[in-house]
């Protein structure tokens, strides 16, 4: 449990003879020992789900490697040409130059198929390992005090690599890429006011033009980058700041971190982790194909594709529109109001506004201003993880959505009936969600509670001399039991007059919303608690 | 990162300095709570206790490395053993296949040998490092507060109030002739108006879609849907607007048995035998509206399902569209092809903010 | 395609007479447009008379099978439509690829196994055939994969892609049906369906899409069918809904198995 390190610095021996020398190099004209000395005995603690954010950040290189690779090969232009490479069903079609690029990268240039299934999978995977790293962070609560900035930063990298992804989505200028073009073309032009002039001002005239994928391009390959690169630093020089959060344990407080250090330990894992996430997808690029561009034949306005889908992290956007009820436009002051377009819209950015301030609003509830390096186990804060599952339901009915006519197919149903279901389930499905997340996790709880303060259940059953039986139980360890009384509840507010003696609207609301989330609480089992439940056995 | 004790660095799970008190606020504190036990005693591997066992990781480490430079080399030998040859879609695929296993293997060979590595060979113990406050040490922050004063009073920031505003407002203002350079983004027409005129005007022909042939009205059998374009369009360059105007001229043309269209009163000569012709483009967000059913007369969008009843002017009876498809209205010339009698009634596609004006 | 055509010829029982007769009878009872004249006629008195045998057996077999929906003179009923002069084509598709007869009433009548052996279909479209004008079978150089694939591929995606999928992996439609998928059908099925407009299907008469371009529309199938996927297993072909379920079950979930071995203690 010593961190301590001899200081002393021995001399080298024959095979570290060149290393020494060039780290000297190196430190006499950079200063690189003191970085070396911050940061490379730093502590990372080990946790299966601290490991989620690695992936996002090893996909994204991954698509940098791969995304370079295409760039030296694709011709973001749309002027007309005609096809005239490897793949027969599309001899002698006129298209764009950026579709039969794309055509040629998959079909006359060894390893162009790889890699764009590589720079696609990865993409995929990236913005999946963000989402799934968001909600690791936000059940644990690691989103508290000092870590709410992060917390935002992470956010914007999340709508980043959406724009990525739909920008790149929309490169080859096939059939499916061009009707999702058409698609924000037309939720464009149903924006009041600006809506047609951004549309025209977007396509360069009118739709589709020669000017879109070009311009998407840039931003695909050197605007959006250029933030996402920034900000990614941003996030993790923060990490570095905040130090990583860890799950109580024996020894390890509020006020330490306990785990690997950088230098050799996880420096192998998580550089070894790096080539096992871009291993996969590799191998996934290489067995599994992704949007097979060749199928869909160059864009052209009149044919579609049954099945015409966004990529998974555009679904939930693609399934609000498919949402809304018949009707929903109305005229009013000689303009149209397109209610089917800006509702969705709108119901998307307050979802998406609520998430980026959560972590405000939670601190503003609670009070509290201490800095909170605990993650916390999800059912010691029922009410946030309700409200997280409530979430998860919302965006999962809106991206269930986006299938609904797969989902008919498949389990032979009425694509109208999927529809109604999926409608009633965005409104009751995230209430039942918060119900039943808040039961199990109060449930949850009290059996924590239970095993403290009883211990294991040993299915040992004993008679007693007058007759009854019991089952023996075997109390916990204090390791074991420090685990399942480490954390903290709050109680709800009470409202109190300010010194002017009054009591404000903002006191009630918050007063209101703490008792919503504290109201019920079960708190953790306290040392004479547990003294008096071994004097009652 | 810059402000760590150098010497509480070392040693102990537990902060030498005190902890800054804040408000806590309504978390429950209870001098009741248990107390931490401490870092367990560390637990030892079988590498750490068996010698031979630790070899046998290394050898195995050593093997998973060499199995990487296996992969790495198949890779480069993949690369020409599976050449792609022209109009071979097996080659291609081969290609795919066998370079990207190549590669799959001389990385997790390198992953998996590394995390190995860590895992049963490196020093295996939990180890504590102390944490601070996130914020500067009081020092620091007062040193910082004292030259934001200084350069304040140096440079008369607060004092020089007029100075500074008349700053913000020329910085507030400096970008702004950026908003203006992007008027030209596209042309110089009033995008409203495009959006109300298609190719379709008096008297042109319907023709196939992609073909361009023009479609007689006895080739329109009943239950049949034909794809049609105006009979101009199939001359247009791809440089000259051709799939501009094809964005908005599209037709689905449809022939019922005529007792089976419910037609409004004043729309009853848009028809030509039972034969009806409405605009392709959705009037949600203008995807292609194909799916045509002949024996339910519903048009379906494939992209947001909105659906369309063709016996009644295309109203909307599912989905989220809002208006029906606007009707082309058609009649047949001297020679008996079908034409349209104007242009489209209506702005065809979504809506838009400008689309009663 | 062709291919499996051919086999399905070789697999009837029926004699070369009967295909003579059909073919006569076609000629016989259909005029206008759907009379496919490019065939001689010249066995017609000789086949007169195993017409008039082929039509008595098929009409037997249509009282005995269909004719309780679709009544006893085609004249159709609450449970089926009347099939005076729907032609043989649309016997051939409905019964060959096993949907007539339905197995139940629903929203569309499944594929499946064929309920009757070529000749009994054979019958039964002569008997059908024999009511009115309807378009009969195609000339065996339209079912043949050689026409122009790109071409085909462009009529599918403006005609047919909607409905079945660029890929041809079938889609939905509403209220419960669906387009079936088209991958490794049979030519003669492809071409009757398009033809006839089998259900919710509409038409597609051979001046909408002659029969040069339904052939290359066969021909782009058939590339569809024997090539295999270029870059790998192709999910269904079924675009992104199932490629990101794979990358959210099996890519993501597969690393999530490593971190969790990443982590753990090593014993």
């Amino acid at each position: 449990m010593s961190t301590a390190t001899t200081d002393t610095v021995t001399k080298p021996g024959p095979g570290m003879r060149f290393t020494s020398a060039a780290a000297n190099y190196i430190d006499e004209r950079t200063s690189a020992s003191g970085f070396v000395r911050e940061l490379g005995r730093k502590i990372f603690p080990d946790h299966w789900s601290f490991m989620l954010g690695e992936v996002a950040l090893y996909s994204f290189v991954a698509i940098l490697l791969s995304g370079t690779f295409l760039t030296f090969f694709f011709d973001p232009s749309m002027t007309a040409t005609h096809y005239q490479g490897s793949y027969v069903p599309l001899k002698g079609v006129e298209m764009s130059v950026a579709y039969a690029s794309t055509l040629d990268i998959s079909f006359d240039i060894r390893g162009g198929l790889l890699m764009r299934q590589v720079h696609h999978w990865a993409a995929l995977l990236f913005v999946a390992s963000i989402g799934l790293h968001m909600l690791r962070v936000f059940f644990t609560g690691a989103f508290r005090k000092p870590r709410e900035i992060n917390w935002v930063i992470g956010f914007v990298l999340f709508i980043l690599a959406m724009a990525e992804g739909f920008t790149g989505y929309s490169l080859p200028d096939d059939l499916l890429s061009g009707n999702g073009l058409r698609i924000i073309d037309g939720m464009v032009k149903g924006m009041p006011v600006i809506g047609v002039w951004i549309s025209y001002l977007l396509f360069g005239g009118e739709f589709p033009g020669h000017d879109i994928v070009p311009r998407l391009y840039v931003l695909h390959i050197m605007l959006l980058p250029a933030i996402l690169i920034a900000l990614i630093g941003v996030h993790m020089l923060l990490l570095i700041v905040n130090k990583h959060t860890q799950f109580a344990a024996p020894g390890r407080t509020n006020q330490n971190v306990v785990g690997s250090p950088i230098l050799p330990v996880f420096a192998a894992k998580a550089g070894g982790f790096f080539f096992i996430v871009f291993g996969a997808i590799v191998l996934i690029a290489s067995v599994f194909t992704i949007n097979p561009i060749w199928n869909y034949g160059p864009y052209d306005p009149s044919p579609v594709s049954a099945g015409t889908q966004p990529d998974w992290y555009i679904g939930f956007a693609d399934g609000a529109l498919r949402l809304v009820p018949p009707h929903w436009e109305f005229v009013f002051l000689g303009y149209t109001w397109s209610m089917n377009i800006l509702i969705p819209i709108l119901v998307i950015m307050v979802f998406l506004v609520l998430v980026t301030f959560y972590p405000f609003i939670e601190a503003w509830i609670t009070g509290d201003k201490r800095e909170h390096h605990m993650a916390e186990r999800p059912r010691n804060a029922p009410t946030r993880t309700a409200i997280g599952a409530a979430g998860v339901t919302f965006y999962g009915v809106m991206w269930a959505g986006a299938s609904s006519d797969l989902m008919a197919t498949h389990f032979m149903l009425t694509i109208e009936g999927v529809i109604v279901a999926l409608q009633i389930s965005l409104i009751l499905g995230p209430i039942a969600a918060y119900i039943i997340t808040k039961r199990v996790c109060l449930a949850l709880q009290k059996k924590d509670r239970e095993i403290a303060l009883h211990g294991f259940e040993t299915g040992r059953i004993v008679r007693l001399p007058g007759g009854e039986y019991i089952e023996v139980h075997e109390p916990l360890n204090e390791y074991d039991r420090w685990r399942l009384v480490a954390h903290e509840t709050y109680r709800p507010l009470m409202i109190r007059p300010n010194e002017r003696g009054r009591i404000t609207v903002g006191q009630r609301v918050r007063a209101g919303l703490s008792r919503w989330f504290f109201e019920d609480r079960i708190e953790p089992v306290t040392r004479s608690e547990l003294e008096r439940a071994h004097h009652h056995e | 990162m810059a402000e760590h004790h150098d010497s509480a660095a070392d040693g102990s799970a537990v902060e030498l300095s005190e902890p800054r008190t804040v408000t806590s606020g309504t978390a429950v504190i209870s001098a009741d709570r248990f107390e931490n036990p401490g870092l367990p005693v560390d637990h030892q591997r079988v590498t750490d206790l068996d010698p031979a066992q630790e070899r046998k990781a290394e050898r195995r480490i050593i093997w998973l490395f060499w199995l990487s430079l296996i992969g790495s080399v198949f890779a480069i030998a993949a690369y020409f053993i599976w050449p792609i040859e022209p109009g071979n879609m097996t080659s291609t695929r081969m290609n795919n296949l066998m370079l990207g296993i190549g590669i799959t293997l001389g990385l997790f060979g390198i992953g998996l040998g590394a995390v190995n590595w860590a895992k049963s060979l490196m020093h295996g113990h939990e180890e504590v490092e102390p944490r601070h406050d996130t914020r500067g040490t009081e020092a620091t922050r007062a040193r910082a507060v004292e030259i934001f004063q200084q350069a304040n009073a140096e440079s008369g920031f607060t004092r020089r109030r007029l100075l500074r505003n008349s700053l913000i407002g020329a910085l507030v203002v400096a970008p702004l002739p950026a908003v203006v350079l992007f008027r030209d983004l596209a042309p110089a027409d009033e995008p409203h108006e495009l959006l109300r005129h298609t190719m379709w005007e008096k008297g042109t022909r319907l023709a196939l879609d992609p073909s361009g042939a023009p479609i007689k009205a006895s080739d329109v059998t009943v239950g049949s849907v034909f794809h049609v374009i105006p009979e101009s369009l199939a001359k247009l360059g791809h440089g000259d607007g051709y799939l501009e105007e094809k964005a908005k001229a599209v037709v689905l043309m449809m022939r019922l048995r005529p007792e089976e269209l419910n037609e409004a009163e004043d729309r009853k000569d848009w028809s030509y035998d039972g034969i009806v012709a409405y605009s392709k483009i959705c009037t949600h967000v203008g995807c292609p509206v194909a799916l045509y059913e002949q024996q339910t007369h519903h048009l379906l969008c494939p992209c947001h399902q909105s659906e369309f009843d063709v016996a009644n002017h295309c109203e909307v009876i599912f989905g989220p569209a809002a208006r029906p498809l606007p009707q082309l209205p058609i009649t047949v010339d001297a020679e008996g092809y079908l034409v349209a009698q104007s242009d489209f009634h209506e702005p065809v596609g979504p809506s838009f903010w400008e689309r009663e004006r | 395609m062709a291919k499996i055509s051919r086999k399905h010829r070789s697999t009837g029982r029926r004699s070369p007479l009967a295909t003579v007769a059909l073919l006569a009878i076609g000629l016989l009872t259909t005029g206008g447009a759907y009379a496919l004249a490019t065939t001689t006629a010249t066995a017609e008195s000789q086949a007169a008379a195993a017409n008039e045998q082929l039509i008595e057996e098929g009409k037997k077999l249509f009282a005995a099978n269909c004719a309780s929906c679709h009544g006893l003179n085609l004249e159709g009923s609450k449970e089926g439509p009347a099939l005076v002069g729907v032609g043989a084509l649309a016997v051939d598709f409905q019964v060959g690829t096993g949907r007539m007869p339905m197995a139940f009433q629903g929203p569309q009548a499944a594929r499946k196994a064929p309920q009757f052996t070529q000749d009994q279909i054979d019958a039964m479209a002569a008997y059908v055939a024999s009511s009115g004008p309807g378009p009969a079978l195609p000339d065996e150089r339209f079912l043949e994969a050689t026409g122009d694939a790109a071409k085909g591929a462009e009529l599918f995606r403006i005609n047919c892609a909607m409905c079945h999928n660029v890929a041809g992996a079938g889609g939905a439609l509403t209220e419960g049906k669906w387009a079936p998928q088209l991958k490794g059908l049979d030519a003669r099925y492809i071409y009757g369906a398009m033809v006839t407009g089998p259900q919710a299907m509409p038409v597609f008469n051979d001046l909408n899409i002659s029969p040069e371009e339904k052939r290359d529309i066969i021909t782009y199938l058939d590339y569809v069918s024997e090539n295999p996927s270029v870059g790998g297993f192709d999910l269904g072909s079924l675009g992104p809904v199932s490629e990101g379920l794979f990358i959210w079950i099996f890519g993501l979930g597969g690393l999530v198995a490593i971190t969790v071995w990443l982590t753990a203690r090593s014993n």
